[in-house]
């Protein structure tokens, strides 16, 4: 599974074969049912995400997108220790520690952290800036000097451009982009190295995106950050993104280098995708409209995932699942028919 | 002749600070057929404008002066049962969030044949065929099956088609449409914004698209308004104002989309955010985030310099057209 | 603390305090109610528990201003002689008294319960809050009655005397735990939503530290509501029990118990007993809940922006 331009690099982070299903909380009785003259229990899950494996190289920006529903966030959620992966493993560094006790997960904690997509909900309102950002410096680094906290919080707050003489206010008396520099600060100040990013940008503003999404690009840089960013907004990642993977009904269809995800999409779901975002320029190619609604993911349909809606769907796409094929571009593509060069 | 016209239109909301102007100055008009688009960051007044043209600005706001002249009417003097034969029926809505039409305890049946029968004193049988037909023209499957289903039945992209339905009904000369697919995915996106277009386009209805997404703007409208901190800054044809922007914070704007750099560059930010209603900077609300900046622009609000098509709001650019001449 | 001032100057709670007349006028009286009825010893003409200072001769004496009245009495003396205004002052600092220490039970019991039912949820959830129920599906007077009769049964009347001010403290602050349980559990399932829940968690904060320091006091709100109405309850309760005779013994009386004793006189005339611990006792849950009233319109989330 390794992509092309890493093979030599080691991987930071792994996804191995995921998958987390969410059980619909209904009452005993109304999972009883008859089936064939018995009566059957019959417990619904939600299946968010379906067979999923990613590899995370360092300094990458990983992109995953998709449209809602289709399980991006739930992967930022078990990548971080939020949820536990219903089967599957999660790797840092190749240790592996989805199963790990809270305990012994402390180390990778500090060197995994999130940012959050409403800046209004991620800082806690009755903590000041300061205390909000001091937390983690304190609970990461026992023993330390008040001192050190202060400079330490300090230079992160400068870093992603908030006065530190504000550091006393709360989050109130902040804007949505000041409120997510911050959030972005309270990530930065145990010096991660992966930075899982759950659509942070998409509850601001068009000129606030620019500013937060410039100083992602700057924290990167300057940090050697890896990025695991999860976001709906394709412009976004073709503008950020390394590497790309394209989600549907929570399986990846499409997993390639963002010039060639963008330059010859080649997944039916990849190409509608991107033939749906509004442009300013009216030179895009004509919309490729896909049939029906996306099914629920709690009957998935059998064989491919995509085929309900796709219009290259034969016989064996409704009966057998497509895995991940690498092609010539080094692109890898979950479809039978780009395998058998029925797809264009 | 334009069919709706807004002269100097102002909305207040009384506060404890005193009271708020949430837009101020705000004239424009559209004609028959037209599609017209008003662009903004939130916080910029555009939905105020346009729940304003219905009065529908929501308390303790309040239209604190202009006029809103519809065929020659003027709403914003209207008696509420005399607004009532304009709203709902000639000017009529879509809400970004589509359950803000839709009721929930009722089908969409129940409430689109209501709708037929006050507006246009249609009866049972006639308004339902109607309404069937309302809901095949905006390609929902199997219309005489879904009329009898209730709104949470159907997912979000159906919802907001059968709010397209239910706006198109009473055959509007105007549909003003706030964010209609702000919470929609973007192939969804798509397709409402297509079925929109040639719908509009079909039955010849002026439409005021409100939205932050240029991307839209650009695809959809032929006119667009740019708003900030509660004024007009821009109005020209879309075209024009997206390949050519006068104003610094349109450019601004455009420039800081994505597709506007090179992959992995630096985006065109600008620097600050929009300032809160409580604390619009005295002169031209723009200046303490634009780059060409001089003494004027602090202390005095500045009219528009027109042009052609086109009308900004600007001291720079009313210099460079003077220097220019 | 300085900046939590600044912060509550400059709030909305302050600024709707002061617009509100009703809010005022409720948090004036109550404040003085209090200050009277705990600064009773030093302002009290005379001392109610000292039997020194009562003269059964004076018993029965009407206020005042009535015709038979004795300005040594202004509003009166009941049948064993007190000044009735002295023992008022010193009865409404016992009902305070056991309001306050109750509705303190209350909460220790009912945050740190609905706490753990709300942030762990699953089985303990789901056996707390049936616990809850169980435990209101009995009414407090009548938990009250049977605890304090079974009490009273067994140890002797004299040794519940002396004990029944901390009888009465534990009894209504366990029945009414619930209430808190209840509202603190839900106010925490909603926090527990919010996305700053789980940024401290990616931190890796273990979860007493993020149910104290961080969802608890995002919880505030809805508990000072509660908290404030139950007071008022709680001083209800005592009244009604020591109405009933299970509460404050007659030699050092509460609200209730006054009007209790005063009841026995009000066919023979003598109305101002039992009217005037009525008419404080009325005063003060009504001041306390029209401040809960408020209170709950101030701090309601849809009107409350934070």
């Amino acid at each position: 599974m390794e992509n092309s331009n890493s093979d030599h690099k080691a991987k930071l982070l792994e996804i191995r074969d995921l998958y987390k299903a969410f059980p619909l909380s209904s009452g005993l009785l109304e999972q009883l049912q008859f089936k064939k003259g018995r009566l059957v229990r019959n417990r619904e899950s939600v299946k968010a995400i379906n067979g999923v494996s990613l590899d995370i190289y360092p300094g990458d920006a990983l992109c995953v997108v998709g449209e809602s529903g289709c399980g991006k966030s739930t992967i930022a959620r078990v990548v971080t220790g939020l949820l536990r992966p219903t089967s599957g493993s999660i790797v840092f560094d190749n240790e592996r520690i989805d199963h790990l006790p809270p305990k012994q997960q402390l180390p990778y904690r500090r060197r995994m952290q999130m940012i959050f997509q409403n800046p209004y909900a991620s800082l806690n309102p009755r903590m000041t800036v300061r205390q909000t950002l001091e937390e983690p410096v304190r609970f990461h680094n026992p023993g330390i000097a008040n001192g050190a906290v202060k400079e330490k919080v300090e230079e992160v707050m400068a870093s992603v451009g908030v006065d530190p003489g504000w550091s006393n206010r709360f989050p109130h008396e902040f804007s949505g982009g000041q409120r997510q520099r911050i959030s972005i600060a309270r990530a930065l100040t145990v010096d991660p190295e992966v930075i899982v990013a759950d659509e942070p940008i998409s509850a601001l503003d068009v000129s606030i995106q620019a500013q937060v999404l410039n100083l992602l690009m700057e924290a990167r840089e300057e940090r050697s950050l890896t990025y695991l960013f999860i976001t709906h907004d394709l412009s976004v990642v073709e503008h950020f993104g390394s590497r790309v993977a394209v989600m549907y009904l929570g399986a990846i269809c499409e997993l390639a280098d963002t010039a060639t995800l963008f330059g010859t999409p080649r997944h039916p779901y990849t190409q509608a995708l991107l033939s749906a975002i509004p442009r300013l320029k009216l030179d895009r190619p004509a919309h490729i409209k896909l049939k029906g609604e996306i099914p629920t993911p709690i009957d998935l349909p059998k064989g491919c995932l995509f085929q309900t809606r796709c219009l290259y769907a034969d016989e064996r796409c409704r009966q057998e699942r497509p895995d991940l094929k690498k092609l010539n571009s080094g692109a890898r593509v979950a479809c039978h028919g780009v395998e058998e060069n029925r797809i264009e | 002749m334009p069919i709706l016209e807004v002269n100097n239109l102002e909305v207040r909301f009384p506060m404890r600070e005193g009271e708020l102007i949430a837009i101020r100055d705000i004239s424009f008009s559209i004609d028959r057929g037209e599609r017209l688009g008003i662009v903004g960051e939130s916080g910029a007044g555009k939905s105020v404008a346009a729940f304003a043209i219905l009065r529908l600005v929501g308390r303790p706001g309040y239209i604190s002066g202009g006029q809103i002249l519809f065929e020659g009417n003027d709403l914003a003097s209207l008696s509420p049962e005399q607004l009532r034969q304009f709203r709902g029926n000639q000017i009529t809505m879509i809400f970004q969030d589509p359950m803000m039409t839709l009721n929930p305890v009722l089908t969409i049946g129940t409430q689109m044949i209501e709708c037929l029968q006050t507006h246009k004193g249609m009866r049972r049988r006639e308004a339902r065929e109607l309404a069937v037909e309302k809901l095949r023209s905006v390609a929902i499957p199997s219309p005489e099956a879904r009329i009898n289903q209730y709104p949470h039945e159907l997912s979000g992209g159906m919802r907001q088609r059968v709010v397209i339905a239910i706006a198109l009904l009473t055959d509007p000369e105007i549909i003003i449409a706030d964010e209609p697919t702000t919470a929609l995915d973007v192939t969804i996106q798509a397709e409402i914004m297509e079925l929109l277009l040639e719908l509009c386009e079909k039955h010849q209805v002026a439409l005021i698209l409100i939205t932050h997404d240029l991307g839209v703007v650009s695809e959809i409208t032929q006119r667009a308004i740019v708003m900030y901190a509660g004024r007009i800054v821009e109005e020209g044809p879309t075209r024009s104002i997206i390949e050519q922007a006068r104003h610094p914070y349109t450019q601004g704007l455009i420039n800081a989309l994505p597709e506007r750099t090179r992959p992995g560059q630096r985006l065109n930010q600008i620097p600050g955010s929009m300032p809160t209603l409580m604390q619009i900077p005295p002169g031209c609300a723009f200046h303490p985030r634009c780059e060409h900046v001089t003494d004027v622009c602090r202390t005095q609000v500045p009219d528009y310099t027109r042009f052609d098509h086109s009308r900004v709001a600007c001291h720079w650019v009313a210099v460079q057209e003077q220097t220019s001449v | 603390m300085i900046r939590h001032w600044r912060l509550f100057v400059d709030s909305t709670f302050l600024y709707r305090f002061r617009r509100d007349k009703v809010a005022i006028i409720s948090f004036s009286l109550l404040l003085l109610m209090v200050m009277l009825s705990f600064s009773s010893p030093l302002i009290a003409p005379y001392d109610p528990y000292d039997p020194a200072q009562i003269d059964i001769m004076d018993s029965d004496t009407p206020p005042a201003w009535q015709v038979e009245g004795d300005p040594r009495f202004p509003l009166g003396t009941d049948a064993q002689g007190r000044d009735m205004f002295s023992t008022i002052l010193y009865g409404t600092r016992i009902s305070i008294t056991i309001g306050l220490f109750a509705v303190l039970l209350q909460s220790i019991l009912g945050i740190s319960l609905g706490l753990i039912a709300g942030y762990f949820g699953g089985r303990i959830d789901a056996f707390l809050m049936r616990l809850a129920d169980i435990q209101l599906s009995f009414s407090t007077l009548m938990v009250a009655i049977i605890v304090l009769a079974i009490f009273q049964a067994s140890f002797g009347t004299e040794l519940y005397n002396d004990l029944a001010i901390f009888m009465l403290i534990l009894v209504i602050g366990i029945a009414e735990w619930p209430q808190y349980a209840r509202t603190v559990r839900a106010s925490v399932l909603a926090e527990k939503k919010k996305e700053y829940v789980d940024a401290v968690r990616v931190i890796g904060l273990g979860s007493g530290q993020i149910m104290f320091r961080h969802i608890l006091p995002n919880t505030l709100s809805p508990i000072l509501v509660i908290s404030t109405v139950q007071v008022a309850n709680a001083i209800m309760s005592e009244a009604a029990l020591s109405f009933l005779g299970l509460g404050m013994p007659v030699n050092k009386p509460s609200l209730g118990s006054l009007i209790n004793s005063g009841f026995e006189y009000i066919m023979s005339g003598s109305w101002w007993i039992t009217a005037f611990p009525a008419l404080v006792l009325i005063l003060l849950v009504l001041v306390i809940n029209l401040l809960g009233d408020w209170l709950r319109d101030v701090l309601n989330p849809k009107l409350y922006k934070d």
